[in-house]
């Protein structure tokens, strides 16, 4: 780099330019949070919700699923399975409970998670508050 | 060596090389569960092995950032530590809580241990990287809040110069960042939007100005250039750095509920984020070629134009391939993705800190400049294992995530998760074999540490 751009030009554009970007970063995140309840689906944040959520934390069912796209690769997306699963609570609660102990020879396996039934319903309407997120479209279709 | 107090990076190094390798297991039978589903089926399932191989990744690079701090720090302050003793206390808490952490993934239920560490008061287990009980959180803030005690009061008694300033502000971001840890909302827009002002706001933000400052270190060290040229570099990198990464955090913002503008905010600023790290490439290689000496550790020289190499091709042409919304709204959460995070993650981070403890260790092992001949040709090869083997992974992992992203979401008729993974198995299979070939240049580097130890120091070639 030539000797008229010095170093304390330099210096001056990372201090100017991150406190600059920083607080746009800030304005953004404002603005987001003030537009948000458009999109979030907060309207259908129930308790139940709220303890499916906990459940889905508290047992990492996103060390295997993606949700919305992020987390992990290794078995199906399941932002949308309540569609996928033809807008059936019921479907998603059975496939759950009839995971197998041993898991299933030879193929990828989901845990046995031994929830009770009302666990079970609190998973299931988290699942379908999920897949009431407007997510622009994605994913681009219902296999996920 | 020039301060007595810099040999406390001397634990961190050894115990990242040892948690490194914990990783690197876990990642082989993360790779076999790929293909052979029930491997390992029920004692631990996939998603253990993962929180373990991301977990272990997380607190080496960190014992690796401490280290090399620590060693960095009184050398540029020309002073020594203001308290090795703390250092040291430090060390053990976080090794302790570390090991205690994963030892509590392998032998209980992830849900038995949130309900024993009291999950229930502040909830913050359960989502990617953040797996950690709460009270490892806990101790993360406390043992990053002593370690920024003793290196800012190293450097405010010393020397101050941009490498160590520029260090400082960085871990300073990546303890306050790491703050929106403890912050779970039961919204769960809100809960993605915010997770990832830990992790995109760490990687792409404040670990660059880490990555530039201890790069800007070993360049200043072994080519001998002017400290003016190299430190104006590193401020223009970093400046590009946070110019473009902070709003280029929208990329992760375009399908999880948050609206639509990030798509524009997100293409256009992520787009960008190449530049630091092209950037960083043509440092590296500028300062090498006009250094006033030949540094006789070729190997630390090596590993840091590695990670000028690797990291633009990891995070820069990896990250473009699918930064931008219209391809992203195809290739999100697929393979693609596990590509990126592979080659980037080892390519920017492990790399610098591969290359720090390669131009350290030496030093503090008593050496005047340089471990023997014989042992940095050891180190060299497993630089080239290591590093060819991770192309092929990255590789593999591309191609599965083309085909996957084609048959399950591009096509007229798209197929299910489960039945295109079956399609795609040879990749993995291959992301399996290229993976061991990673574990034996692994062990390698290891065995560089005890080989040649009696042989005399290699000299500068003229
Ligand atoms: C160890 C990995 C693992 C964990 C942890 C896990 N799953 Fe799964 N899950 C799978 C696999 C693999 C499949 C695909 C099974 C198959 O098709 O045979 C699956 C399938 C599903 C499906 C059906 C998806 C579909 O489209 O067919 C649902 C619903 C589901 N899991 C919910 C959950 C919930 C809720 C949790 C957490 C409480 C969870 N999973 C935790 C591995 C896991
Ligand atoms: C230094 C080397 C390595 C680094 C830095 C690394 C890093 C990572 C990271 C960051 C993730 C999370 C990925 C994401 O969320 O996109 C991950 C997951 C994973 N890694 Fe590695 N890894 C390394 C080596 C390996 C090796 C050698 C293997 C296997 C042979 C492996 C197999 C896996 C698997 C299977 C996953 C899970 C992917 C999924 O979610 O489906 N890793 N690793
Ligand atoms: C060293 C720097 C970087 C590292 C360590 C890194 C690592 C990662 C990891 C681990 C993920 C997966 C996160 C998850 O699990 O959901 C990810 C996602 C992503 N990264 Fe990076 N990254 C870096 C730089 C970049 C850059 C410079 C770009 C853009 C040019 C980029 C673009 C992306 C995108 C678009 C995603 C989202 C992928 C998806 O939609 O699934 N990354 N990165
Ligand atoms: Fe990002």
């Amino acid at each position: 780099m030539s000797e008229t751009f010095t170093k304390s030009m330099a210096r001056n554009i990372f201090y100017g330019g991150s406190t600059f970007f920083f607080l746009l970063l800030l304005a953004l995140t404002f603005d987001t949070e003030s537009s948000l309840h458009e999109s979030d689906n907060r309207e259908n944040l129930t308790e139940q919700v709220a303890h499916g959520k906990r459940l889905w934390e508290e047992n990492n069912c996103i060390g295997c699923h993606t949700l919305l796209g992020e987390g992990a690769y290794f078995a199906p997306e399941l932002g949308n399975v309540y569609k996928r699963f033809g807008n059936s609570k019921e479907a998603i609660m059975g496939f759950i409970k009839s995971r197998p102990v041993d898991g299933i020879p030879g193929r990828r396996s989901m845990p046995q998670f031994n929830f009770t039934d009302e666990e079970l319903n609190a998973v299931a309407e988290f699942l379908k508050y999920a897949s009431e997120i407007n997510t622009q479209n994605w994913p681009p279709n219902i296999q996920g | 060596m020039n301060y007595q107090s810099q040999a406390v990076a001397k634990p961190y190094f050894m115990a990242a090389i040892g948690l490194f390798v914990g990783q690197i297991l876990f990642g082989v039978i993360l790779g076999l569960q790929y293909v052979v589903g029930d491997f390992l089926f029920p004692e631990i399932p996939f998603n253990v092995a993962r929180m373990v191989h991301t977990n272990l990744l997380i607190v080496w690079l960190l014992f690796g950032f401490m280290g090399s701090a620590y060693y960095l720090i009184p050398e540029e302050s020309e002073t020594e530590l203001w308290s090795p003793k703390l250092a040291l206390a430090m060390f053990w808490i976080f090794l302790v809580a570390g090991a205690l952490t994963i030892v509590g993934y392998l032998t209980v239920p992830y849900a038995t241990l949130a309900q024993i560490t009291g999950n229930d008061l502040l909830p913050t287990m359960g989502r990617e990287f953040l797996e950690q009980p709460t009270i490892t959180k806990i101790g993360i803030v406390v043992v990053a809040l002593a370690f920024i005690l003793n290196i800012g009061l190293t450097v405010l008694k010393g020397r101050k110069t941009a490498v160590s300033l520029v260090l400082l502000i960085g871990l300073v971001g990546l303890a306050v960042f790491f703050l929106f840890s403890f912050y779970n909302p039961e919204n769960l827009v809100r809960d993605k939007f915010y997770w990832w002002f830990v992790v995109h706001l760490w990687v792409e933000g404040v670990w660059e100005l880490i990555l530039g400052s201890l790069l800007a270190f070993v360049l200043i060290k072994t080519t001998g250039v002017d400290r003016e040229v190299i430190e104006k570099w590193l401020y223009v990198i970093i400046a590009m750095s946070l110019i473009t990464g902070l709003i280029g955090t929208g990329h992760h913002f375009f399908w999880i509920g948050t609206p639509e503008y990030w798509q524009w905010w997100g293409s256009i600023f992520s787009a960008m984020e190449p530049i630091p790290f092209f950037m960083m490439t043509l440092f590296a290689f500028n300062m090498v070629n006009r250094r006033r000496r030949n540094h006789p550790n070729q190997a630390a020289v090596l590993w840091a134009l590695g990670t000028g190499v690797m990291a633009f091709l990891g995070a820069g042409v990896w990250g473009f391939l699918h930064t931008l919304a219209p391809v992203n709204y195809y290739t999100h959460g697929t393979q693609i993705t596990a590509a990126h995070g592979h080659m980037a993650f080892y390519g920017a981070y492990v790399m610098i800190v591969l290359t720090m403890i390669s131009y350290a260790m030496p030093l503090i092992r008593g050496r005047k400049e340089a471990a023997s001949r014989k042992s940095q040709v050891v180190e060299m090869w497993s630089f080239w294992l290591m590093t060819i083997s991770m192309v092929f992974i990255t590789l593999f992992l591309t191609a599965a995530g083309v085909l996957q992203t084609y048959l399950q979401r591009y096509t007229d008729t798209p197929m299910s998760f489960m039945v295109v993974q079956d399609k795609i198995e040879i990749f993995y299979w291959l992301r399996e074999g290229a993976g061991l070939v990673f574990l034996v240049g692994l062990l390698l580097y290891v065995s560089s540490f005890f080989i040649g130890q009696n042989e005399p120091e290699e000299t500068a070639k003229v």
